[in-house]
Order: structure tokens, then C-alpha cells, then sequence
């Protein structure tokens, strides 16, 4: 028998939510301080899928390290390869087709439905809601099967390259890529009524977790999470790169701070990509994917360059130190999900678990994606 | 004497049987009810539609190491399981499925299956405590904390139905709600009281039924994604089985005892429908409850543990009262 246990009226317990905990969603470690269901003090352990990507970016040559951004965030990960292949195309001069652009973008861009769809599936899984998650994954089915018909992956993808593309897109994409846009509309509707509309949803959302700006601006938040809170800001109207100015659309932007904002940012950010897509199958050039003579041997000029993108996590940047030689001296790489991720300590506490898990869903945070 | 002992022993055993295999092929039909929703086949690869994947998880069950955590309080961690699998089962004794298919017909039936449900959340108590896991206490305490929340609307909902009928045996209750649709207690148009509030006080009893099976949307005590597993966390092997079994065994006893209270029990809804036997009408009825509880657990997202309380004592109480008023007013001038 276990010896009797001395009740005092301040006990406290440590719940450690994590590494394996099914709220995570990867090895995120929580070590929360409860009082019964309430959340006394929070923090968040991370570290545990570390796998050195930055110091790999150093010892690799270019072209040798393209593969390792999509290993990073592997929900979103054309846009991760963007960000990289954007900042050394910048360091060496390479000057890309605008066939290649556009390309880039249309993928992108359906990289970033597919990473909210996944998301959206989660999160509402997160609240104990498991069919939409299908439906969901039904949708980013016809995705994953459009990218893989002319990447050759489906997760990982490794497509882009310093000046252009690995393969160029045929009539059967577009025509596919035209097919899902009105198929993800209707989808759209579907989700709309199943759970936007649905009173447990929106009773366990509204008010859920505030951020206020202040909070948002010090710890660095982006992309839902900052415009779930008000903060107008998407580098790619901000700081904008590629082909984007080129695009008409809009960025969501919601004031209630709180975690149905986020979600409703995400579900507006679906619409958003698909009036991209749809202008970007529209305005496609015709050329090649790939300029005329492309450097064998990536060698950029010495010096200290940074791109930032807006993947499907928020801004990601890459800098890039170069000494001039075939590996880059230094490579930072800037993951918005680790910025997002530590607002949480500060924000659950005194939230009960179930919210405070509702809120992390809410954060869409991609544990591989923070620890690199 | 001896004759009702083993008149007994046998509705016990029957009861038994009917409880495990109902449990056992209401979760095939869950999961290929969900499989339905969810767009994919479900279980289909053991038999013809998946049938014998019930006997199989069970044999595999069986053949599993019960393991005990260390620390924890051996006689009420493997107590627990039975202690939940056995109320379950005694409740099935006193169920009507027809007028002439009772284990045991007694004038306090009712009172009988509330006393078993009731001490169905000791279990949940004891196995929580025992395992020696926060979790597991979390979701023990969460579990009690609703039992005792959705008992009150729940049995002032059945002492409605007790002030219309003026009995507490179940078999007389159904007697009184006689031939068509409209004497049954959730229409009573046609009976004593004429009370049009009753439809809300099946949604409250259902509502009620869904929380005391722990049933999404409030199954907080085992609420995947926060308690990973609640308070059976720790079970392994048969105990996690009989807790299982407990779970679809005491949606069961919910369904029955809804169409017994509020659906007519073995009635046909229309008199010339009369011809078909009474307890293919009680299962029909019961296995339709059955399908609802599931479609809704896989359609609605969890709701949270002071949402749920705050439904219990600011809603569903309050109206359940004043139902309960109301139908007492009603009797007395009518």
C-alpha cells in the first residue's frame, strides 16, 4: 500500500504534457504546474527532435542542402524551400524565368492550403471533434496527388532549384489544379457549417486564450497568430518577394485576439491562396523554367544577405553569411513557429488544460520546424 | 424458492450475455459507423463486414499481461473494472423488452437501475485513484464531478414520469403509455396529464444519457487530447476491456430506459402495426438511440468541463424543475 498522502490547501502538481502526448503533436515537452485543472506555470521544453539543420547548412554545399529544408517544416515545406532558394539566388545573381516564378508561387501556395487543411483537421481533433480531420485530408489528398504528379514527392518535396525549377508543370496539372479550386470552395462551404457553425466549437473558441499586440509584437509572432491579433503583417505585402506584387488578394486580418481569430484567419487564408492560384493559372508564361546558363557551382559573393517569406507557420527567413566560398559560412535560419511557440508559457497561465491545449492547437506549431 | 434462485440465475446469465454481445458488436458498429462518416470502409478484413473483429479483439484482450503500476492500490485497481462492468449488467435484470420477456419484473425498477448507475462512477472513482497517474486522478475527479451534475436533472426528469404514471415499475410504465404514438410520454397528448413540455424533457433525459456514458460530446473523463486516455490509462488487457464493454453496456441500459420512459417501450407507434411483435419494436426503438449516440460522437468537438457543469446546474435543472412543477400542477386539474 502506498503510504497516505499529507493534504495542504497550496499543493501543486507537475503534469508533464509531452514529449509523446497526443496534444503535442510531435515531441513538444509542457511541464505545467497544475492546481487541480488550472494551470499555475507553464514551460515549454523543446530540444527533442534537434537535428542540426543550421550546422548542416554550413558543412553542405548548396545544392546539397536544398533537400534539408523540407525536412523542417514537412506540412509546408515548399515554402521553406522558397525562402532558402530565393536568399541564394539573391547572393549569386542568379536571375530566374518568370515562368519559374509563377511556378513557385502556384506550388507555394497550394503547399499552404494543404499545410492549413492538415492543420484545421488537428485542431479540431485537438477538440475532440475526429471527422472533419478526414474530410479534411481528403481534400489535401487531391494536393498531395497534383505536387506528386510533377515534384515525384509528396511530403518532402525538393522541386526548386537556384534559378528555376527541377520540372516544369503540364496541361494534366493545371487542368487538376483547376478542378480542386471550385472542388476546395465547396469544401470550404462544407467546413464552414459543420464546424465553424457549431455552438460547442465556437463556445470553446470565443475568448479563448487573448493575445493582445503587445504580446504578440514582443515575442515575434507571425502569421495567424499576429493577425489573429490585429497586426496587419504578411511579408509577402510587407516585404514582398517574388512574384506576389503581380497577385490581387487580400490579407485577413482579425481583432478578437483570441483563438477562434486564429482559426478564422487560417480559413480565410485558404480563400486567399485560391484566388492565387486561380490568377496564377490564368497569368502562367510561357519559357523556360530554368535560365540559360545556370552556374554548375553555387558561389556566392561574400557578404551578409537575408529573404524573408511568409511560409503556411509565418515569416521565415534565411540568412545567409557567404565568405565567397562553396559553403556558406553561417546560415540562420529564422522559424516562425519558434517565435509563436513561447507566447505560451506567458499566455496559459492560469487557463485550464482543456483551453490551454485548445490554444495550442490554435498556434499551429510543427515541432521539427522549431527545433531544426 | 428454489425455483425463482434459479429463475434468477438464469435472467443473470442472460443478462450477462446479452450485455457482452451487445457491447462487443456495438463497438463493430460504431467503428463502422464512423467509418461511414469518415468516408473509409472501417473494420471489413475479419469476416463477412468485419463481423468477427469483436471476438478477435476480445481473444487478444485476453491473452494480454494484466499489468499493475507500481505504487499503485492493487485491490482497487483491479476491482475497479469489474466494479463497473457489474452494475451495468444487474440493471439489464429488471428491463422490459416485452411484455413477456423480463428477467425479473420488480415495482421499483427504476429506482433499482439509478441506484446501479449511480454506483457505476464509484468505479471510475476507484479506478482513477488507484492508478497512480494524474491523469487518470484528473479524469476521476472530472468523471464524479459530472456524474453528479447530470443525476439531479436526470432523476427529476424520471420522477416526472413517475407523478404522470404513479408507479416505479418499469412494465406498468410502459402499460400506461398505450396503443399509438400519442399516449406515449414524450407526446402526451392523449394521457393524464397533457403536459407539452414533455418533448424537452426527453432531450434533457437524453442529453442526461449521453453524460452519464461519458458519451462525446461529454467524455471528459477519457477526453482523448488533454487526459490522453483518462481513467483508464493505465489498464491494459481485459481490465481496459471490461471497461470498454461497461462503456457500450451502459449506452445500453440509456437507450432502454429512454424508450421505456419516454418511447413507449414495446408499443408500436400506430395500433394496426400491432401484429409485430413487442420486442422487435423495443430493439428497433433502442438500436435507434443506439445510432444517434454514435453519429453525434463523431459530428460534435468535446465540449469543456465548465461548459458541461454550466448546462447541468444553469439549464437543464432549472427546466427539469419547473417541468416537474408543471406536470404536478397539470395533474391535479386535469
Amino acid at each position: 500500500m502506498s503510504k497516505p498522502i499529507e493534504l495542504r490547501p497550496d499543493e501543486t502538481f507537475v503534469v508533464n504534457v509531452g514529449p509523446q502526448h497526443p496534444a503535442t503533436h510531435g515531441v513538444l515537452r509542457v511541464k505545467m504546474r497544475m492546481d487541480g485543472e488550472y494551470i499555475v506555470e507553464a514551460e515549454t521544453v523543446i530540444g527533442y527532435i534537434h537535428r542540426m539543420h543550421e550546422k548542416m547548412g554550413e558543412l553542405k554545399t548548396y545544392p546539397q542542402f536544398l533537400m534539408n529544408l523540407s525536412r523542417m517544416d514537412y506540412l509546408g515545406a515548399m515554402g521553406y524551400c522558397h525562402g532558402h532558394v530565393l536568399c541564394v539566388e539573391k547572393a549569386a545573381g542568379i536571375e530566374v524565368p518568370e515562368r519559374a516564378e509563377y511556378i513557385r508561387v502556384i506550388m507555394v501556395e497550394l503547399n499552404r492550403i494543404a499545410s492549413h487543411l492538415f492543420w484545421f483537421g488537428a485542431f479540431v481533433m485537438d477538440l475532440g471533434g475526429f471527422s472533419p480531420l478526414m474530410y479534411a485530408l481528403q481534400d489535401r489528398e487531391y494536393i498531395l496527388d497534383m505536387m506528386e504528379s510533377v515534384t515525384g514527392s509528396r511530403l518532402t518535396y525538393c522541386y526548386f532549384r537556384f534559378g528555376g525549377l527541377y520540372n516544369d508543370i503540364d496541361d494534366e496539372f493545371i487542368a487538376a489544379a483547376r478542378r480542386f479550386i471550385p472542388r476546395m470552395r465547396k469544401s470550404m462551404a462544407k467546413y464552414e457549417k459543420l464546424v465553424t457553425g457549431n455552438v460547442i466549437f465556437r463556445k470553446r473558441l470565443e475568448g479563448n486564450a487573448f493575445l493582445s499586440k503587445e504580446v504578440c509584437r514582443k515575442y515575434g509572432a507571425s502569421s495567424a497568430v499576429a493577425r489573429g491579433s490585429g497586426i496587419n503583417f504578411d511579408v509577402r505585402k510587407n516585404e514582398p518577394y517574388s512574384v506576389y506584387p503581380e497577385f490581387n488578394f487580400d490579407i485577413p486580418v482579425f481583432h478578437e485576439c483570441d483563438s477562434l481569430a486564429r482559426y478564422n484567419v487560417r480559413m480565410a487564408e485558404i480563400e486567399q491562396s485560391l484566388r492565387i492560384v486561380e490568377q496564377a493559372l490564368d497569368k502562367l508564361p510561357d519559357g523556360p523554367i530554368m535560365p540559360a546558363k545556370a552556374p554548375k557551382i553555387i558561389k556566392p559573393n561574400a557578404g551578409d544577405y537575408y529573404q524573408a517569406v511568409e511560409t503556411a507557420r509565418g515569416s521565415f527567413g534565411v540568412r545567409l553569411v557567404s565568405d565567397g566560398g562553396k559553403t556558406p559560412y553561417r546560415l540562420k535560419l529564422r522559424s516562425p513557429t519558434y517565435s509563436n511557440m513561447h507566447l505560451f508559457d506567458e499566455t496559459c497561465t492560469g487557463m485550464m488544460i482543456m483551453d490551454a491545449l485548445a490554444f495550442m492547437g490554435s498556434l499551429d506549431l510543427v515541432i521539427p520546424e522549431i527545433d531544426r | 424458492m428454489s425455483l425463482t434462485l434459479l429463475n434468477v440465475i438464469f435472467a443473470v446469465v442472460v443478462a450477462i450475455a446479452f450485455a457482452a454481445l451487445n457491447a462487443a458488436y456495438l463497438v463493430w458498429a460504431e467503428r463502422r459507423g464512423a467509418g461511414r462518416i469518415q468516408r473509409r470502409p472501417g473494420p471489413n478484413i475479419n469476416g463477412p463486414f468485419g463481423l468477427f473483429q469483436p471476438p478477435l479483439d476480445g481473444l487478444k484482450l485476453m491473452a494480454k499481461q494484466l499489468t499493475i503500476p507500481g505504487g499503485a492500490d492493487k485491490i482497487l485497481f483491479v476491482a475497479a473494472p469489474v466494479l463497473s462492468m457489474f452494475p451495468a449488467i444487474m440493471s439489464f435484470v429488471t428491463i422490459p423488452f416485452s411484455e413477456m420477456i423480463v428477467a425479473h419484473n420488480m415495482n421499483v425498477g427504476l429506482l433499482m437501475i439509478f441506484a446501479f448507475a449511480s454506483s457505476g462512477s464509484m468505479a471510475l472513482l476507484f479506478a482513477g485513484w488507484s492508478s497512480r497517474n494524474k491523469y487518470a486522478m484528473m479524469s476521476a475527479v472530472r468523471s464524479v464531478s459530472q456524474a453528479v451534475a447530470y443525476e439531479i436533472p436526470m432523476l427529476i426528469t424520471a420522477i416526472t414520469i413517475v407523478l404522470m404514471t404513479g408507479t416505479m415499475d418499469l412494465m406498468e410504465i410502459v402499460r400506461q403509455q398505450g396503443p399509438s404514438i400519442l399516449h406515449w410520454n414524450i407526446f402526451p397528448l392523449l394521457t393524464n396529464s397533457h403536459n407539452l413540455l414533455m418533448p424537452f424533457s426527453f432531450l434533457i433525459f437524453f442529453t442526461c444519457t449521453l453524460a452519464e456514458t461519458n458519451r462525446a460530446p461529454f467524455d471528459l473523463g477519457e477526453a482523448e487530447s488533454e487526459l490522453v486516455a483518462g481513467f483508464h490509462i493505465e489498464y491494459g488487457s481485459m481490465g481496459f476491456g471490461l471497461f470498454f464493454m461497461a462503456e457500450y453496456a451502459n449506452i445500453v441500459i440509456g437507450s432502454c430506459l429512454t424508450t421505456i420512459l419516454f418511447l413507449g417501450g414495446w408499443h408500436p407507434p400506430l395500433p394496426f402495426l400491432g401484429f409485430i411483435p413487442g420486442v422487435v419494436w423495443f430493439l428497433l426503438k433502442i438500436y435507434i438511440l443506439i445510432a444517434t449516440f454514435i453519429w453525434i460522437r463523431w459530428t460534435f468537438p468535446r465540449t469543456t468541463i465548465y461548459g458541461l457543469l454550466n448546462l447541468s446546474w444553469k439549464i437543464l435543472i432549472p427546466i427539469s424543475l419547473f417541468n416537474l412543477l408543471l406536470t404536478a400542477g397539470l395533474l391535479k386539474v386535469f
